[in-house]
């Protein structure tokens, strides 16, 4: 069978041959124009002048055009129409683009907008968390907050206490194919549009809305994206809108792509958070309370920050059982790029918040952080009564009540839906901060194994005894869990759909709605089509994702991508494999179940043919080889104003243990050896998945170590390129990277009870910080206090705390 | 301008500006779109080429190449590093089965890099690699893709012989370039072009005449004596640090960081010193070192102590029509070591580089050499530390006793790199580490392992 089986990405060998098709790389009539965007210099502001007679002078220049321009609103927001494509005339970060150059080419309307003489009527920009604070600046009305059992009083009562604050840093995504879209005009004001995107029907909603066309008018297809990592779920929507307003005036293909600096100046990036705690524990490290403050920076724009900033408070209790726990969260409103989605939506910033209360009490009580973690560890899957198998109540019919026109419905920021279910609490055992009973634990068995393999303890000891002599160099060793939930928390996103062909020589033709940014989802799901019917995946087409076969997709996201069109797409073939069945079993006269698929060939009655001379056979028997699928996750019910329910289908799982070594002198600092064990269930394709986990961790890593986006007193983004921020290198792995895989089925009924991948290992690279906690604290009796990203200069602060000297 | 060169074994003929990239007209003229833009300013590598001439094989970032650069080189993108008839380079192969790529944007640049390090039979992965950025993968599975390609033998298609082309705008010698910046003193000399062409690419400006100095072959000598090194203006930096490696490892070290290959291939030691950067990372070092700069301006040459070029931020002695022909590096400094403090220790700007020699005669300091990046408008010299030092017996206790004097040495900024306060704290303990370097004590990250 073809799942399960390691194989390459679909595209490995258009890739290394240069002949993989990115949007900027497609080719484009002769007469297609480029476009680029001018930026306000100005963090906050009106416009009080704007002279472009240099723009439109320059040498290519076709059109420019202002918010004036423009017949239609052009919102190009996800969530709350609050992303005007051009400034209105006020402006509310530095690089928000505010007129649109229509050039011959990339260049020319580059060099274009450059000339641009605006001037501005600057105004304080609200940059940080306390000035955001002080003038109330955020969205919705106060801070969420969900509480569990009584934290107060369990606070109040417990044996030991203390109060921290851990602040982390945002992150750029750097993909490395940069936005792009390119609009082409079809008859009757039709609209083609390619575009580098995790979201197609959000482009599509977004185009016709813009064009005033219904969304039939407008198709988008998406072969590839170079990397999205949640950056590509709705920041592509105002190239594409640009590309297809100025495509539509002036009947044109216009083409647009960001240049390195406008991506990272223009678009939004990870959410920083800063995380007051005050816990509650005792002598053996057991919180008996926790109350988190989160504050989430969400830029100008309310974008995906709600459902990001609920991610967070989803995952404030990471691997363990909180038995009283508050979570408070403030969404502040800054004037700086729109925050957005980021592989973990959230959810790294809520761990990094319980993994550092860990690494606190652990120093506190002079315990091993692993120690204390475990003792907080929800309870092994067999130690809870019912589990996955006990009946749950079924989930009320959805609501769509509030809905209106153009409402943005398959957006996670959608904000039309009250989803007012009662949501389903399954008692107050091993129960979430959120009440929904943990019924797959594996952290116990899975850390065991990791602890084992990676020799922790001795190594632990090694390390401490190194330390004693070494003046200067200070090793370090971390440990940290995952446990992330996976689902879209807005619960009718977790919905797919599938296209499937078979042709009369036996090839088949494989569409569905999730879209392929590099982490091999086209290659899992074409394995599960593959098995369904018993071939070889190379008989399988992969297509682009096209709102013209498959309508109404969620956004590739979530992690949920291979979760739910796997599931459609094995709908749609088993669909056409029963027919086929049924077809060949009334030929000869026995019954469909014992028609067997297999190995590229059809088994009936003793008789043996190839899967292409089935698929003929059926044709001439006048037999639809064509079907949808549709999928759609069970057992879901979410209040996010409550705080209640059960927003996933179940938990990815997984651990990582990380060795560094500190230059006392200096901060700077390295990793010397990481080890990994993630929970992919039963992997669709452990190379693929292995591929994430790396991949994962490093960029995790990256994010809570040299990667520092830093803004001036002006709110100007300083770090915008990769001159200045700097991503992870190729010396920057670890030197010792050992991953494996758990090797248990999903308890849960997925597709071949696989796991998602997508974000869970990013989590992973936080035993790359805990390592670092770990070894300034080896510098001194004090707390060091680290804090996030833990670049040379933080990581020498944190010594010089330990130490006492600071 | 119509400029030579052969293109993936082709012999073409390009019309073109002097300042359009190769990068551009691979994909807008060529439709060669195999070749990528990550960063249009030579961080990425998802551009990279390999380029041939007559001192071999080397990988470019395209983005910041210029075309003039390229008359009768050779050529060959992602799209020449398969056969002629399609086979698979083995670095290609190796990175299918060990699943390299992942979205694939950048994997035609590590391609290149791959097939180009394995042409040249370098096995430093890491090194050869540190000029290639990759999102997805976490680099694991490209490191064991170019493990794997090692041991195959290089495809015969990869050899690569230059060809005779005419050079626009290149003079040929240091005479030639002499005359010609005489007459055009606002002209703009482009070396490797790893500064000017950001000047291009991103800020858009108009160079005005240009000279490409990459034909002045007399300015692309090393010559070495008994004890001195002297390297010519034009020399690569990966050839300094060929150079440089025999004799002081501490800065060859630091030269390995210095770029990546990519840039290192293309950026030149003098086009280092002469942008005046205050925070270009061969001045600090080579101060200490007491390196002496050879300027020339129409016949006139003139001699000068590095340091004293550095005038103030943005500012150096040089004349219109003036330029840097050479620096001239005494041999035989047993105490010289330079650090560099960056956020990502390959390939990053640095916020702080300090680079330290002292003579220490019977346990005395007799003479030091104290130079700083990253701390001032220019690379300057720590002479009040060095002051502090001299006459002193080489103890740990007068390292502590000096420390203050940084701060009347060096009035550093915040930025995005690092804050004024780490910076001079740093600075302070890079003396400390110098002490220990010095006693034999363990300094670096990179020595230890788990």
């Amino acid at each position: 069978m073809s799942v399960a089986k390691p194989l390459p990405h679909d595209a490995a060998a258009l890739h290394v041959t240069g002949a993989a098709r990115y949007v900027d790389d497609i080719p484009t009539p002769a007469n297609t124009l480029s476009l680029a965007f001018g930026l306000s210099t100005c963090a906050r502001g009106t416009i009080t002048a704007m002279d472009l007679d240099a723009v439109r002078a320059a040498p290519g220049v076709v059109m420019v055009m202002t918010a004036d321009d423009l017949a239609r609103a052009c919102d190009v927001s996800p969530s709350n129409h609050d992303e005007p494509l051009l400034s209105d005339g006020t402006v509310h970060y530095a690089g928000q683009p505010v007129f649109l150059v229509i050039a011959d080419s990339h260049g020319q309307a580059r060099r274009a907008a450059a000339l641009a003489r605006i001037t501005y009527d600057a105004q304080d920009p609200i940059l940080t968390v306390e000035q955001a604070l002080a003038a109330d600046s955020r969205f919705e009305d106060g801070p969420r907050v969900w509480t569990k059992g009584d934290p107060d009083a369990a606070l109040s009562k417990a044996p030991h206490r203390l109060q921290g604050r851990i602040t982390m840093g945002g992150q750029e995504h750097f993909y490395l194919e940069g936005q792009s879209a390119l609009a082409i005009p079809q008859e009757a004001g039709d609209m083609l549009v390619h575009s580098s995107t995790q979201h197609p029907t959000e482009i599509q909603h977004k185009v016709a809305e813009a064009l005033g066309v219904p969304m039939h008018a407008v198709r988008v297809a998406v072969r590839r994206m170079g990397g999205g990592f949640g950056g590509k779920e709705s920041q592509g929507n105002a190239l594409a809108v640009a590309c297809a307003v100025a495509a539509a005036v002036t009947r044109r293909p216009c083409k647009m792509r960001y240049d390195r600096d406008d991506d990272m100046v223009i678009t939004g990036k990870r959410h920083d958070f800063t995380i007051d705690y005050d816990v509650g524990f005792d002598a053996g490290g057991r919180l008996q309370a926790v109350d988190f403050t989160h504050y989430a920076r969400c830029g100008w724009a309310m974008d995906l920050s709600l459902p990001v900033a609920d991610r967070a408070m989803l995952h404030a209790d990471n691997a363990y059982l909180l038995d009283a726990c508050r979570i408070t969260s403030h969404r502040l409103k800054t004037n700086t790029q729109s925050a957005t989605a980021f592989r973990g939506f959230g959810g790294p910033q809520g761990v990094v918040g319980i993994e550092r209360v860990m690494d606190h009490v652990a120093q506190t009580l002079g315990l091993d952080p692993v120690a204390v973690r475990r003792v907080n560890y929800y309870r092994a899957m067999g130690d809870v009564a019912g589990g996955l198998s006990a009946p749950r109540p079924a989930a009320p019919p959805e609501s769509i009540s509030g809905k209106m026109m153009h409402a943005d419905l398959a957006s996670r920021g959608s904000q039309t839906v009250a989803d007012d279910r009662h949501a389903v609490v399954a008692g107050d055992v091993n129960t979430t901060p959120y009440g929904m009973a943990v019924e797959d634990f594996i952290l116990h068995e899975m850390t065991d194994r990791l602890l084992d393999k990676a020799d922790y303890a001795a190594r632990r000891a090694a390390i401490a005894d190194w330390n004693a002599g070494s003046p200067v160099l200070k090793r370090g060793i971390g440990f940290a869990p995952v446990k992330f939930g996976i689902s879209f928390t807005l619960t009718h996103l977790n919905q797919a759909g599938a296209l499937v062909h078979v042709y009369q020589d036996g090839s088949i033709h494989l569409n569905h709605g999730g879209t392929e940014m590099g982490q091999g989802l086209f290659q899992k799901v074409a394995q599960v089509a593959a098995s369904r019917f018993g071939v070889d995946v190379g008989a399988i087409k992969i297509t682009a994702t096209d709102t013209d076969k498959v309508p109404n997709t969620s956004a590739t996201a979530a992690s949920s991508g291979a979760d739910l069109n796997g599931m459609a797409v094995a709908i749609a073939c088993d669909t056409i494999r029963d027919r086929i069945a049924d077809c060949l079993a009334a030929l000869h006269q026995v019954a469909p179940q014992t028609v067997v698929f297999g190995d590229n060939t059809v088994t009936v009655a003793g008789e043996s043919m190839t899967f292409a001379q089935a698929a003929l056979t059926a044709y001439q028997n006048r037999v639809s080889l064509s079907a949808t699928g549709f999928y759609k996750t069970p057992d879901l019910a979410w209040d996010r104003i409550a705080g209640q329910g059960r927003p996933f289908f179940y938990f990815a799982q997984g651990c990582a243990i990380t060795e560094v070594v500190v230059d006392t002198l200096t901060g700077e600092n390295r990793i010397l050896r990481t080890d990994v064990l993630h929970d992919a269930g039963a992997s669709l394709n452990p190379a693929l998945d292995i591929g994430q986990v790396e991949g994962g961790y490093v960029q995790g890593a990256g994010w809570l170590t040299m990667e520092e986006l830093v803004w001036d007193a002006a709110g100007t983004l300083r770090t915008h390129a990769p001159s200045t921020y700097k991503i992870p290198a190729c010396s920057d792995r670890p030197p010792v990277f050992n991953v494996d895989l758990w090797d248990q089925p999903n308890p849960a009924a997925t597709i071949y009870r696989s796991k998602a991948v997508g974000e869970p290992p990013f989590m992973l690279g936080v035993s790359n910080f805990a390592a670092l906690v770990d070894a300034v604290a080896s510098c001194g009796p004090h707390w060091p206090d680290l804090q996030a990203p833990a670049t040379a200069e933080q990581v020498l602060a944190a010594t010089l705390r330990a130490k006492g000297q600071r | 301008m119509d400029i030579t060169f052969r293109l993936n074994g082709e012999v073409v003929t390009a019309d073109t500006t002097a300042t359009r990239t190769l990068l551009d007209w691979l994909r807008e003229n060529r439709g060669l779109t195999g070749t990528k833009e990550g960063c249009n300013e030579g961080d990425c590598g998802a551009c990279t080429v390999m380029v041939t001439d007559d001192q071999g094989a080397r990988a470019l970032n395209a983005c910041i190449l210029f075309m003039p650069q390229l008359a009768g080189k050779s050529i060959r993108t992602v799209e020449g590093i398969a056969g002629p008839d399609g086979t698979l380079h083995p670095a290609q192969q190796a990175m299918i089965d060990h699943h390299g790529s992942q979205c694939g944007f950048c994997t035609p640049g590590f391609v290149v890099s791959m097939a180009t390090a394995h042409l040249n039979g370098r096995t430093d992965h890491d090194d050869q690699l540190s000029g290639n950025l990759c999102r997805c993968t976490g680099y694991a599975p490209i490191i064991r893709a170019a493990e794997a390609t090692a041991s195959a033998e290089v495809p015969v298609w990869m050899h690569d012989a230059p060809v005779t082309a005419a050079a626009p705008f290149a003079p040929d010698s240091a005479d030639a370039l002499a005359a010609w910046y005489q007459a055009h003193p606002d002209g703009t000399l482009i070396a490797g072009a790893t500064d000017v062409g950001l000047w291009v690419t991103k800020q858009f400006r108009d160079l005005g005449e240009v000279a490409f100095l990459n034909r002045c072959a007399d300015l692309q000598q090393i010559t070495q004596t008994d004890d001195a090194i002297h390297l010519g203006a034009g020399v690569t930096m990966t050839r300094v640090l060929d150079a440089i490696a025999p004799h002081y490892p501490s800065y060859a070290a630091m030269i390995r960081r210095y770029g990546s290959v990519q840039v290192r291939n293309a950026a030149t030691i003098g086009g280092n010193i002469a942008n005046g950067s205050p925070i270009g990372d061969n001045p600090p070092a080579l101060i200490a070192l007491g390196a002496v700069l050879h300027l020339r301006c129409g016949e006139a040459t003139r001699d000068m102590p590095l340091q004293d070029f550095f005038l103030s931020y943005g500012k150096q002695d040089r004349a219109p029509g003036e330029f840097v022909t050479g620096v001239t590096i005494p041999k035989g400094r047993a105490n010289h070591r330079v650090y560099k403090i960056s956020k990502r220790f390959d390939q990053d700007i640095s916020a702080v580089c300090g680079a330290f020699d002292l003579d220490i005669a019977d346990g005395v300091v007799t003479t030091a050499r104290i130079a700083f990046g990253g701390m001032a408008g220019t690379p300057m010299r720590a002479g009040a530390v060095e002051a502090g030092l001299i006459g002193q017996p080489w103890t740990i206790a007068t390292v502590e006793a000096a420390l203050p004097a940084f701060a009347d040495d060096f009035q550093p900024l915040s930025d995005m790199r690092a804050s004024a306060a780490y910076r001079l704290q740093t600075a302070q303990n890079l003396l400390r580490r110098y002490h220990a370097d010095l006693a034999g004590q363990a300094t670096s990250l990179h020595a230890v392992t788990a």
